[in-house]
């Protein structure tokens, strides 16, 4: 074995480091059916038992669809949303206390590559999720009014929500410091979810105060996006909102957790 | 070839102070005015082991931090392979290895995989970081198990990984973090060879902290001994030894009860240590020529001796001459304050 | 002996009553969670009570208590079983073993904690519903009688999670404890009667045993008709098969050692 000292390689372009820590992040996480099971299997128990308890409300005067199994689809993709922040959170919190964060650091690696590689699972486990509830959707008998190019726009939207639940995971999981902490924020992250217009359309929302958090809530337009493909169609200003309030939450949680990474990789 | 000081032989490619470490006046404070690392000053020459050894929370770990660059110090400075640690960090990482504390591995990764990242992320290509790889895993003994998952790993297993990723990139010199802590006598012994090969036959500079006198002793070259932050003492194993010099007779008497009698006896041979529950020990201000008159002196006094034992000065002996205090009776007293170990890392900002 | 029994059992509540006065982080969520979902189904479904058929005298609010109730009682236990996952993956379990000959009186300790979360919990959400304007026309007989039926659903929900946490001893355990408790409670008629649940949710939730137990709780609320009896009896069974299930668990942790 040489032991000459070696020349300078210098830093590999971000394009490889992106693409090894993605590699590893999907690994990492196809490599754990005790995280992929729970969280997709999860939201579709929640569907059917809230579509076979809430089939009901579709004889209000004004529901916008008879069927509640196609009303609630879309809360299943913003549930794979809990799950994002939760799992990156605890793998960024897992990688800090096991060291690894360290290992990482010890080389030329650039914050951006972390990020994106750490959000590469997550990705992947949101496609995943995508993938089923819309089969599984189809499947019990649910329908998409805006047909197969809605479901790719549908697939593109719920993307955009995993990555964005994903980012704020990131901030949850540098600042919990262990994977338990992340843990504990299940329920705070859920009930957001359930501050919306997740279980009833906004303007069939009797309570006042409810409906204006649900109005004010970004989740119900990212919620809305989704339903208006399944019962709409092609509802124009919904999905503009759905997509820019997603996109808003991924550049806002993406800008800080990417600031947050680089100040902790303190580094000389 | 040369001799190092602890007898072993040495290769000598071309070293050069680009292989070495220094360290001037070395602060880390954190918050709450907490003094880790308290101004220290050493030097580690190109090739040579250098064993960094004190108790838990004497500030090892801390100093390791600053010296790969993932901590900046307070005050002070150091050099790394020739390159400053805080104005040229991207070079010293590009010129190190380190095996931390933990063994710091993705449980879902093989071996293979680790490799594949690692390498990858320090620029090699793949025909390098292949080769390279699994020159590694055979040296460290885990080509076997080189496809499985690290979850499926022992301790000792997950150490030579580490191992192994540290020198992947072909590091001029290697940084281990308390190396053999919670390892089997076999995998310690092969760890510590492994360190020697490196060493001697590779020219590669190794700063080894350890808490254990015996690993100090047999591997480094030279030794600093840390205590509360600062270096209390430095040099080659013997030499520090020899500063202490003087040998240490232990007596146990046959009557249990004429312990303090013997002690008594002891007295006038030199300074009193501390010693075994039955017995009274002293450390020998004229060296082990006393011996004789030890004997005859208890002869006369009318005391049997059950045992008596002469002891070499141990580095136990240096750290207790330096600090004051022993090497056990330090950890005892950081278990007790709550020191489980030092962890400088999560610590952002300087204080 | 039977004074050192209760000793045991008011160590272990206190240690861990301990560490959530100092450790907050630990004992918010868990009472959040209940508080948020009635706020969420009270005030996000309330127009409900407009379907055809739905004709609960005591409101939509009062409705979704029933639920609450029972969901803040069975997790209060749920929650007190990830802490003893957590002694026992950490090794405190073991030295708990070791220190008492009355190894039930562990089970007891978190029992205790577990009545003391719930209680906690059930407090402030009561408190929460009544600002609201949640009705209450259920007499004091009723009203003890609805939180007696919470109490005994809230040992249950303890000695279930226990004896999960004390098989598997690991906090990888929680899911195992979460998701048969949420079955439990939303296989029930939690967001309309019974009667107008659709498909095979109606048919699987007369098998559920929350159903009579939340169905009671309304009925009291209400100041109507209840089958208590019927209740109480599905509630106490409920808890006696689950004391076995946690008394097992027990075994089961001695046996690891």
């Amino acid at each position: 074995m040489n032991g000459a000292p070696t020349a300078q390689r210098g830093a590999p372009p971000l394009r490889v480091q992106v693409k090894e820590l993605a590699r590893r992040s999907i690994l990492r996480t196809i490599r754990q059916p005790a995280i992929i099971v729970p969280a997709t299997i999860f939201p579709l128990i929640l569907l059917a038992i809230n579509s076979a308890g809430l089939d009901s409300a579709t004889t209000l005067p004004g529901f916008p669809t008879d069927s509640y199994l196609t009303f609630a689809l879309a809360f299943a993709f913003l549930q794979a949303g809990v799950f994002a922040v939760i799992g990156t959170g605890q793998n960024l919190a897992e990688d800090q206390v096991s060291g690894f964060w360290n290992r990482m650091q010890l080389t030329p690696i650039r914050p951006a590559a972390l990020v994106a590689g750490q959000l590469a699972g997550t990705l992947a486990l949101g496609l995943f999720q995508a993938a089923t509830y819309i089969t599984v959707g189809l499947i019990a008998g649910g329908h998409i009014q805006a047909g197969i190019p809605g479901a790719l726009v549908l697939i593109a939207l719920a993307t955009l929500i995993t990555l964005a639940f994903g980012s704020i995971g990131l901030i949850a999981g540098m600042r919990a410091n262990t994977p338990e902490n992340v843990q504990g924020l299940f329920p705070v992250v859920f009930v957001f979810l359930f501050m919306s217009s997740m279980a009833m359309p906004r303007n069939l929302i009797e309570t006042d105060w409810f409906r204006t958090i649900a109005t004010y809530n970004p989740v119900s337009y990212m919620i809305e996006g989704i339903r208006s493909l399944l019962i709409f169609g092609w509802d124009t200003e919904a999905l503009a909102l759905g997509f820019g309030c997603a996109t808003v939450i991924l550049v806002g949680a993406l800008t800080v957790a990417s600031l947050s990474i680089k100040g902790r990789m303190v580094r000389t | 070839m040369t001799d190092s000081p602890n007898g072993t032989s040495k290769t000598a490619p071309s070293l050069s102070r680009d292989n070495g470490i220094e360290a001037q006046g070395l602060v880390r404070e954190f918050k709450g005015e907490i003094r880790a690392v308290d101004g220290i000053d050493f030097e580690v020459r190109p090739g040579e082991i250098y064993g960094f050894l004190g108790p838990n929370g004497a500030g090892k770990s801390t100093t390791v931090h600053m010296l790969t660059t993932l901590l900046p110090a307070t005050a002070g400075s150091a050099r790394v392979a020739g390159h400053d640690v805080a104005t040229e960090g991207a070079l010293v990482r590009d010129a190190i290895g380190a095996a931390l504390q933990e063994a710091a591995l993705d449980p879902q990764l093989s071996a293979n995989e680790h490799i594949r990242l690692q390498g990858a992320l320090h620029g090699m290509s793949k025909r390098e970081r292949v080769a390279r790889g699994e020159a590694l895993l055979e040296r460290v003994g885990l080509t076997d198990a080189a496809g499985r998952k690290v979850a499926t790993y022992s301790g000792g297993m997950k150490r030579r990984l580490d191992l192994a990723l540290a020198l992947l990139h072909g590091p001029r010199v290697l940084f281990l973090d308390e190396p053999t802590t919670g390892l089997d006598i076999q995998s310690r012994t092969a760890l510590w060879d492994e360190v020697a090969h490196l060493s001697r036959d590779e020219g590669v500079t190794v700063f080894l902290t350890t808490q254990y006198l015996e690993e100090a002793d047999q591997l480094a070259d030279r030794i600093g001994i840390i205590d509360r932050g600062k270096i209390a003492a430095e040099g080659t194993p013997a030499a520090l030894k020899a500063e202490i010099g003087r040998p240490t007779v232990e007596v146990t008497p046959a009557d249990e009860g004429e312990r303090t009698r013997a002690a008594e006896l002891l007295g006038p041979f030199g300074e009193l240590v501390p010693a075994s529950p039955n017995g009274a020990a002293v450390r020998l201000s004229d060296g082990s020529e006393e011996l004789a008159n030890i004997i005859r002196a208890f002869d006369q006094g009318g005391v049997g001796v059950a045992n008596l034992e002469l002891h070499a000065p141990s580095l136990n002996d240096v750290f207790l001459a330096k600090t004051g205090r022993s090497l056990e009776g330090a950890q005892a007293e950081a278990a007790q304050e709550g020191d489980t170990g030092e962890q400088p890392v999560l610590e952002g900002a300087p204080a | 002996m039977i004074a050192r029994y209760f000793s045991v059992a008011g160590g272990i509540a206190r240690r861990l009553l301990d560490t959530f006065v100092h450790s907050p982080a630990l004992f918010v969520p868990p009472l959040l969670m209940p508080l948020f979902f009635f706020v969420a189904f009270a005030g996000g479904l309330s127009a409900i009570d407009a379907a055809p058929g739905f004709d609960y005298p005591a409101g939509y609010t009062a409705f979704e208590f029933g639920f609450v109730l029972l969901q803040a009682s069975a997790f209060g236990g749920v929650f007190t079983g990830f802490s003893i996952a957590a002694d026992f993956q950490f090794g405190f379990g073991r030295r708990l073993l070791l220190a008492t000959p009355h190894r039930t009186a562990l089970i007891l300790g978190y029992g205790i904690v577990s009545l003391v979360r719930a209680a906690i919990t059930v407090a402030v959400v009561t408190a929460v519903g009544l600002v609201a304007g949640m009705e209450v026309l259920g007499d004091g007989t009723d009203i003890v009688a609805l939180y007696g039926l919470a109490l005994i659903v809230n040992i249950a929900g303890t000695l279930f999670a226990a004896g999960v946490a004390l098989r598997f001893r690991s906090l990888q355990a929680t899911p195992l404890m979460m998701v048969p408790t949420f079955l439990f409670l939303f296989l029930a008629p939690v967001y309309v009667p019974r009667e107008l649940l659709g498909g095979w949710v109606h048919t699987v939730s007369a098998f559920d045993p929350a159903t009579a137990i939340m169905e009671t709780i309304r009925d009291l609320l209400a100041g109507q008709p209840a089958d208590f009896l019927l209740a109480l009896g599905v509630a106490v069974g409920l808890a006696a098969a689950l004391a076995v299930f946690a008394i097992r668990g027990l075994r089961s942790a001695e046996a690891a050692g």
